[in-house]
């Protein structure tokens, strides 16, 4: 059975976070004082909604989801080993992760859009690297998480074993961690891909008011056919997502989960396998294992070749490693130069809000705090009773779960809009398609942890249960909540991290030269980027950044841990 | 023998483990000299050191103070190729048992055809040929520890090193290792000059070595080095064989009595060993059937337990005044005769007694806890007095074995969600 579920690192909060926090305040100050040189302009790509272009489209946006995701695993490789170097390191780098892990990235667009078409003024480039940029921050943490992690659990045994027999950082790598950490990077990856098609979708078509920041894409081609009211072409659009998430599962995903498993280490409790059609067919044709065996002994060759090269460069790998070294050092110091550079900004900034103005916010942050918790309210009244429903029903848990995986697959941002030209037929308020996107968004996330939950409540609990006739409100109070609660917060954490994410797109519409708006902290955030409100876009996305990320540190993860010391079944 | 040069020396190695409340020392004053054709086996209890110990030896691990020299020079500069067998084996399950072996020399200068060639000999040697290209997954434990083996003699080690290579396996997949290891060493088919093992299993170690190291632990010390010269093969029920053991066993028992005198009259932290109060019932109720006087090696090999499993029960008879080590035998007091004899509720009343006169930081819990207003406090307060003399992970194990005993004679409780000890309710003032 395959259950995406996400792990939720611990840690206790100390002052270093509050720098961290600091720092990455001045980070954004950074960012929208580029703005300030933005000219008005967007970037325009006209969509050709003929639905010959969607191959062509759908390759684009594919494109930008493999330079991001290449680029997550580069990061998450290089973070995770250059935080475990030293106390030192970790102590610095893992709080950075966590925090910015919290912090919603959509909240984040439209300061990094404008900031990058104020750098490459009506160019295509500033927006493709804007998209690449927030595809990129979607995804990354979690993997960097999973690989940090796993390369700090490799047995002891195993880096004694690496040392006794002399193996350099090469082999170290490529025999030991890399092993080691796969499984967790290719569950990870599928998590991370599907939210990365749901930012793929925000960034492609991202609109301020009558400024269009587009860019060829399928994203952008179902938007603009809900734009101009073409429902067919949105359906085609909609069907060539859900075909192209699908596809890629069985030929990429599916397979590399079955490959991974040989890198299992033993004492796990096994789990029912995953079998991939793709795999067993690769697995007995010839030209793949000519080619799985030639990438095998590419590496050993490299392997070979860092010995050969180690053993007679020693003394200048010393030099070069003393330039790499000050070089390092350049670009820290210049980076943190150039945002401690912004601190008057920022405090200025701040220092110069209104009495209005602070009402505004607060007044905005409880109203889309508001939405996001009755949107999960919603989403936890169906999928509760559903997921345990069909989690303690093992045989239709296999029979649902491919719908289920399907309809979650399609990003919610796909859908978005075609709900709006809904609301927009039957007169609703703006509340109603927003609070709908985020319950799209969100609700997977519950349901399959809730599944997963049920699913690993023991027979023997079950039993006892039936005997002592639990039923009703007592059987949910002392067996299926308790039972399920572990999954269920880790699903609910999942899904308020993604509930914000969603506020921005859906709480300031743009169709068609209107805009639709409701009050709330995204609406602030998209409406200061449309007027050039530099000091409102920067308060309003900071505060969107601290209330997201204080709700984590102090409600959800204190809350996961007194759950995690009570409520964990043990084997 | 007595003529050669030493191969390994360990001059006054001291390691001190930093945790947050205080520095723990591990080992203290070990010097050791291992000459070539030596086969040492270091005996101790779980925690004397005895893995650190052997990994400073490897120079894996820098010691605190002291050196470690190979011929002379410090082991870290020399050249010399050390290997090592481990206790869970450390094969890596994604590479096959071939690949694993060959993995050992990635850092050579031996060419691709001379590396399979040299793995391929090795695994021959351990008796594993036909095996190559499993994956250890599909090994059974002996033979997963046969290719840890050929993995660390493919490097041709001048010095091998055994952390505990048995105690994963069964008894009988166990004895028939240790009987090919010794028929292989004895053939001199092994590349190595010395070995080096790390056991807590005193019948392997007469059965394999030349010489034995006895531990102490907290901190570990050597107490007794015993040059083991009965001719191999070696016979286990030979006369000479079992007054060996019997020997070493008396003095490990020993050294845990030495140890205990000296701790209680020191400071009042005394280490508990971590044996359950229903543990230690079930062994004085044995004995007591058995006379109440048994040979301790005669009861371990009848249960089938190793010392890590019995000595902890012993050490807690002893702590409670319930037995007595007397050469090598465990005697009952009159109070554990008593207690033996005594119906269940009276047996909890004698436990509570004993526990309050022998265990001072029992005793001391229950004063601080009659002394709060509703007899009940967090164990964080109890914790932070027990990390000042142990690490926090035996901290922790100290506490819950505290609690299992104080639980079992109704002196006081431990609330799971709020993590506070209390008194039982009749205790309450």
């Amino acid at each position: 059975m395959r259950f995406q579920t996400l792990s939720i690192p611990e840690r206790r909060i100390n002052v270093i976070d509050l720098v961290v926090a600091l720092f990455l305040l001045l980070f954004l100050t950074l960012i929208i004082s580029v703005t300030s040189k933005w000219n008005k302009t967007g970037y325009y790509f006209e969509v050709n909604l003929d639905p010959v272009y969607i191959p062509w489209y759908t390759a684009q946006s594919l494109v930008r989801m493999f330079i991001a995701y290449i680029l997550s695993i580069v990061f998450s490789i290089w973070y995770g080993y250059t935080a475990s170097k030293s106390r030192i390191h970790s102590a610095i780098m893992i709080p950075i992760l966590d925090i910015l892990q919290s912090i919603p990235v959509l909240s984040f667009m439209p300061a990094v859009t404008l900031a990058m078409i104020s750098i490459f003024p009506n160019k295509r480039i500033g927006v493709e690297i804007a998209s690449i940029f927030l595809i990129f921050t979607g995804q990354v943490w979690n993997l960097t998480f999973s690989y940090y992690h796993s390369i700090n659990s490799v047995p002891r045994e195993f880096k004694e074993a690496a040392y006794i027999f002399r193996f350099n950082k090469v082999s170290k790598f490529i025999r030991i961690d890399l092993p080691y950490s796969i499984i967790g990077l290719v569950w990870n990856s599928i998590m991370s891909v599907a939210g990365g098609w749901f930012f793929l979708m925000a960034c492609e078509m991202f609109t301020l008011g009558d400024k269009y920041f587009r860019l060829p894409g399928l994203g952008s081609y179902i938007q603009t056919a809900a734009e101009k009211g073409n429902i067919e072409y949105v359906i085609y659009g909609i069907i060539t997502m859900v075909a192209t998430i699908t596809i890629l599962d069985f030929i990429i995903w599916q397979p590399l989960t079955t490959w991974a498993q040989r890198f299992k280490m033993e004492k796990v409790v096994e789990e029912i396998e995953s079998n991939s059609i793709v795999y067993n067919i690769l697995g007995k044709s010839k030209i793949a294992n000519k080619l799985g065996s030639f990438i095998y002994s590419l590496i050993t060759f490299i392997e070979k070749m860092s010995y050969k090269f180690e053993r007679g460069e020693r003394k200048k790998s010393k030099a070069l490693s003393l330039i790499i070294n000050t070089l390092w050092i350049a670009l820290i110091g210049t980076f943190l130069f150039m945002i401690l550079s912004k601190i008057e900004l920022l405090l200025t900034t701040f220092g110069s809000l209104t009495k209005e103005e602070i009402l505004l916010l607060l007044k905005s942050v409880l109203f889309s705090l508001m939405r996001v918790f009755l949107s999960i309210t919603i989403a936890l009244a169906w999928t509760l009773p559903i997921g345990v429903i069909i989690g303690m029903s093992k045989s239709l848990a296999s029979k649902v779960q491919g719908i289920f995986q399907i309809l979650a697959s399609i990003p919610a941002t796909a859908v978005f809009p075609l709900i709006v030209v809904i609301i927009l037929k039957l007169n609703l308020p703006v509340d109603v398609a927003s609070i709908s996107l985020i319950l799209l968004g969100t609700q997977w996330y519950l349901l399959f942890n809730i599944i997963a939950g049920a699913y690993s409540i023991p027979r023997d609990l079950i039993e006892v249960a039936d005997l002592l006739k639990l039923k009703g409100i007592n059987r949910w109070k002392m067996l299926l909540i308790p039972g399920i609660l572990p999954n269920l917060l880790t699903g609910l954490i999942t899904a308020s991290g993604g509930a914000w994410n969603a506020t921005i797109v859906s709480e300031f519409i743009s169709y068609e030269g209107r805009i639709l708006k409701t009050s709330g902290l995204g609406a602030l955030i998209a409406e200061s980027a449309l007027n050039a409100n530099f000091k409102m876009l920067l308060v309003s996305t900071s505060v969107m950044a601290m209330v997201v990320a204080s709700i984590n540190i102090f409600i959800w993860k204190r809350l996961f841990r007194v759950v995690k010391s009570r409520f964990i079944l043990e084997e | 023998m007595k003529d050669k040069m030493p191969v390994l020396e360990a001059i006054g190695i001291k390691k001190v483990f930093k945790s947050e409340n205080k520095d723990i020392t591990v080992l203290e004053d070990i010097n050791l000299s291992v000459k070539e054709g030596e086969f040492i086996s270091i005996l101790g209890q779980t925690g004397a050191g005895k893995s650190t110990l052997l990994r400073i030896l490897a120079g894996i691990i820098e010691p605190t103070e002291g050196k470690v020299l190979y011929r002379g020079t410090p082991i870290k500069l020399s050249k010399v190729k050390v290997s090592m067998v481990f206790q869970n084996f450390a094969l890596f399950p994604w590479f096959t048992v071939l690949e694993n072996v060959k993995l050992a020399l990635v850092n050579s200068n031996y060419s691709k055809e001379e590396i399979h060639e040299k793995a391929l000999k090795a695994i021959d040697l351990v008796g594993l040929d036909g095996f190559e290209e499993a994956y250890p997954k599909e090994l059974s434990g002996g033979m997963k520890q046969r290719v840890g083996i050929a993995r660390a003699l493919v490097v041709e080690p001048e010095i091998l090193f055994m952390d505990e290579p048995t105690s994963s396996l069964d008894v009988l997949t166990a004895h028939n290792l240790r009987g090919d290891i010794i028929e292989l060493w004895q053939e001199g088919k092994l590349p190595t000059k010395a070995i080096i093992m790390v056991t807590h299993n005193i019948e392997e170690a007469v059965y394999m070595s030349t010489r034995a190291i006895v531990m102490t632990h907290n901190p570990g010390r050597i107490m007794a080095e015993i040059p083991i010269e009965i001719p191999f093969p070696r016979n286990k029920s030979s006369w000479e064989f079992r007054s060996l053991l019997d020997k070493i066993y008396t003095l490990l028992a020993k050294a845990e009595g030495i140890d205990i005198d000296k701790i209680e009259r020191r400071d009042k932290f005394l280490f508990l060993p971590h044996a359950k109060v229903g543990s230690i019932a079930g062994l004085i109720e044995m004995i007591y059937d058995k006379g109440s006087r048994v040979d301790i090696y005669q009861l371990a090999s009848e249960l089938n337990l190793e010392i890590d499993d019995i000595f902890p029960i012993i050490e807690a008879s002893k702590i409670l005044g319930f037995g007595e080590i007397v050469e090598g035998d465990f005697v009952l007091t009159p109070l554990g005769i008593k207690w033996a004899k005594a119906d269940p509720l009276k047996q909890k009343e004698i436990f509570k007694e004993a526990l309050l006169n022998n265990v001072p930081f029992v005793n001391q819990i229950f004063t601080v806890l009659k002394s709060t207003p509703k007899g009940k406090l967090k164990e964080d307060f109890f914790l932070d007095i027990l990390e000042n003399h142990f690490t926090p992970k035996e901290a922790l194990r100290q506490l819950k074995t505290i609690i299992d005993w104080a639980r079992y004679a109704e002196l006081f409780a431990y609330d799971y969600d709020t993590g506070e000890l209390y008194l039982e309710e009749s205790e309450v003032q």
